[in-house]
């Protein structure tokens, strides 16, 4: 009863949340040094662990770069040019509708340089003041290969499957040959002069997504190639371009040589794009895992060096724990003061240690001429890590500290 | 946790100040446990009333830092009843003494004990960090004590920029802060010059004309004399001239 009576006159001792922080601040602060360094473990570790996971995950989004969605869905065809003199072009007339039947497939198209000797010459008609170009490439292309290099109109339109099959005497001009030809009004059924037969031009491609080499040169449909100049002067010159949907590319490939030739379909060198999983694996190779190893190491003597000094604190600052158990703190006050030290020196090492460590991904990035990537989550966690790290640390020496008497601690 | 409960309003007045005495000794003994157990303190009876100045003065060795401790709620002992404003403080679990050292008990020691890299005010306002009162008026009590030691001036003072004296004198504001029931002063001029220690206890004496209680431990024969009343300890036996009708001596 007495006792029920006292407890209602004793009021449990306490500290303000505000107060405990303005303590800490304190007690990290009267040795700025010590706390400096024994932050500068956590500050490698951290460092080191951002600078891992940043910098792979910047490789790895180099090659996701480099992997764009043209080369992610693109397949070439190759005639590997073993077929003599006698046998027919690699390519049958229908190579567009065949490989197009296959599922996953958007366009398909083949193509070749024209090569002659002497070079066709390629003219306009003739005005005053614009001279001959020279050097204008001529290129053979079925209607399914200028979908396939998905260009983008600057006027007109592409020639179909019709223009193709009745070989048509009409062409498709790159944006700098246009220039060079001196057309630029298709209103006016423009003619260009190919070793000097007239041909229509009927459109004006102003970009392409691949093959930009076509944007200096003129396309005639593949039939009509055929009939003024005849088959690609060499075997293996003719190739295929398939455009797949996202994803189908690999599946193509592996069907595309049967549906052009099912009696032959090793006269074809299938290109399949770069498969996305083996870069990515390579990236993760041993020595990423090497340096994450050696990044908890750091992080480890990090907290060992942390569990050190505030257990030297400790000892330190007997008198002080002694003084602040007479003036009324509880164990638990002083267990928390301790901890929460030794988990801000933790948190302020890994604050530093993550921008150190986005600065050297930053860095690389920039000597290397990538794009930096850096994993958010890695950024947000890796100052809690080194927080919590400093807490495990500090966890040993605060429970010392709150075991201390304060009679021992008093003594003079 | 109860770490961080907001403070309670001050209790009234009535729970702070009791009838009977403000330190009550009843048989009190401490044991030190061990092959060979030394009894520190045997059975200890005296009593410190309020407003009243107590010396107890002795040799090194003769049990004045155990008593101190047992007074100062830092050690149990071993049997017998210690009540300090009518509690008993037999039935205090650790918590419990805690909050009676931070609100009922002011300490002063010999080799003062402030923390080296605060300042003056900051070193007293800590007397009631464990109290939950805001910093504001904590700020505030720790200047009103600086005043009424005479260092309003040296607030924003280091310890390390002051005379020993003066440092006691940051050490008793400190203990005066958070008002409380007794002063325990463990050899306050130990390290302190002659004339710094007659400022001390001019101080202490100043004090307790204005209604403090003091408890004062010192071997020193003339700084006991100041007190209204010198209880003696020998081996651990308290002889206090009150106490004739039940001699410690009887054991």
């Amino acid at each position: 009863m007495a006792h029920d009576d006292q407890a209602m006159v004793i009021r449990r001792s306490r500290i303000r949340l505000v107060d405990l922080s303005t303590e800490v601040t304190a007690g990290i602060l009267q040795r700025p040094g010590r706390a400096v360094l024994t932050a500068l473990g956590t500050v490698l570790g951290i460092g080191a662990f951002v600078a891992v996971l940043g910098l792979t995950a910047s490789a790895q989004g180099q090659i996701s770069d480099r992997f764009t969605a043209q080369v992610a869905t693109e397949v070439m065809i190759e005639d590997t040019g073993t077929a003599d003199a006698f046998t027919e072009p690699a390519f049958p007339p229908d190579a567009d509708r065949r490989v197009r039947r296959i599922n996953g497939v958007s366009h398909a198209g083949v193509w070749w340089q024209v090569e002659h000797t002497p070079p066709l010459p390629v003219t306009g008609v003739s005005l005053p003041g614009v001279s001959s170009p020279k050097g204008l490439s001529v290129y053979a292309t079925t209607a399914g290969f200028l979908e396939a290099v998905r260009p983008r109109m600057l006027s007109g339109r592409l020639y179909d499957e019709g223009h193709d099959s009745t070989g048509a005497r009409v062409v498709v001009l790159g944006a700098g040959a246009a220039r060079q030809l001196g057309v630029r009004d298709l209103q006016m059924r423009p003619a260009v002069f190919i070793d000097d037969i007239p041909f229509t031009v009927i459109g004006v491609i102003e970009d392409v997504a691949r093959q930009p080499e076509l944007l200096s040169s003129v396309m005639v449909p593949r039939r009509t190639v055929e009939e003024f100049w005849g088959e690609p002067a060499k075997a293996g010159q003719a190739k295929m371009l398939v455009e797949t949907r996202a994803g189908a590319a690999q599946v193509v490939a592996r069907q595309v040589a049967i549906a052009l030739r099912p009696e032959a379909a090793d006269r074809f060198k299938v290109i399949p794009p770069p498969d996305p999983r083996q870069l990515r694996d390579q990236v993760d190779s041993d020595l990423n895992t090497l340096f994450l190893i050696l990044a908890g190491l750091c992080l480890i003597v990090g907290a060992v060096g942390i569990a050190n000094t505030t257990m030297v604190a400790v000892l330190e600052r007997t008198s002080e724990i002694g003084i602040r158990r007479a003036l009324g703190a509880r164990r638990r006050h002083i267990a928390a003061q301790f901890l929460s030290e030794s988990g801000v020196v933790g948190l302020l090492g890994g604050l530093v240690g993550t921008s150190l460590g986005v600065l050297t991904v930053v860095l690389v990035a920039v000597a290397k001429n990538w794009t930096p990537v850096m994993p958010i989550w890695t950024a947000a966690a890796a100052p809690i890590l080194g927080g919590i790290v400093g807490v495990l640390a500090g966890a040993y020496p605060a429970i010392r500290a709150a075991r201390i008497q304060p009679v021992e601690a008093l003594r003079r | 946790m109860r770490l961080w409960r907001r403070p309670a309003p001050e209790p009234p007045a009535s729970t702070r100040v009791t009838d009977g005495p403000v330190l009550e000794f009843t048989e009190v003994s401490l044991t030190y446990p061990g092959p060979l157990p030394v009894a520190a303190l045997r059975s200890a009876t005296f009593s410190v009333h309020r407003g009243e100045y107590v010396t107890i003065v002795g040799r090194s060795g003769s049990g004045k830092s155990t008593l101190l401790n047992i007074i100062g709620l830092l050690d149990r002992p071993t049997t017998g009843t210690y009540r300090l404003d009518g509690i008993d403080t037999g039935l205090l679990g650790d918590w419990q003494m805690a909050a009676l050292r931070a609100r009922r008990i002011g300490f002063v020691f010999q080799a003062f004990h402030l923390m080296p890299h605060r300042t003056a005010v900051e070193n007293v306002s800590l007397a009631m960090l464990y109290t939950g009162a805001r910093g504001a008026a904590r700020l505030r009590a720790a200047h009103d004590a600086l005043e009424k030691v005479g260092l309003g001036h040296r607030r924003d003072a280091l310890p390390t920029q002051m005379s020993g004296g003066e440092r006691q004198r940051v050490a008793i504001a400190r203990a005066l802060a958070a008002q409380p029931s007794l002063l325990l002063c463990d050899e306050p001029t130990g390290n302190l010059d002659t004339e710094s220690a007659d400022l001390v206890l001019h101080l202490i004496d100043e004090l307790r004309k204005d209604g403090l209680t003091v408890l004062m431990i010192t071997h020193d024969e003339s700084v006991a004399s100041r007190g209204d009343h010198t209880v003696r300890i020998v081996d651990g036996r308290l002889i206090d001239p009150r106490v004739v009708d039940r001699p410690a001596a009887v054991i």
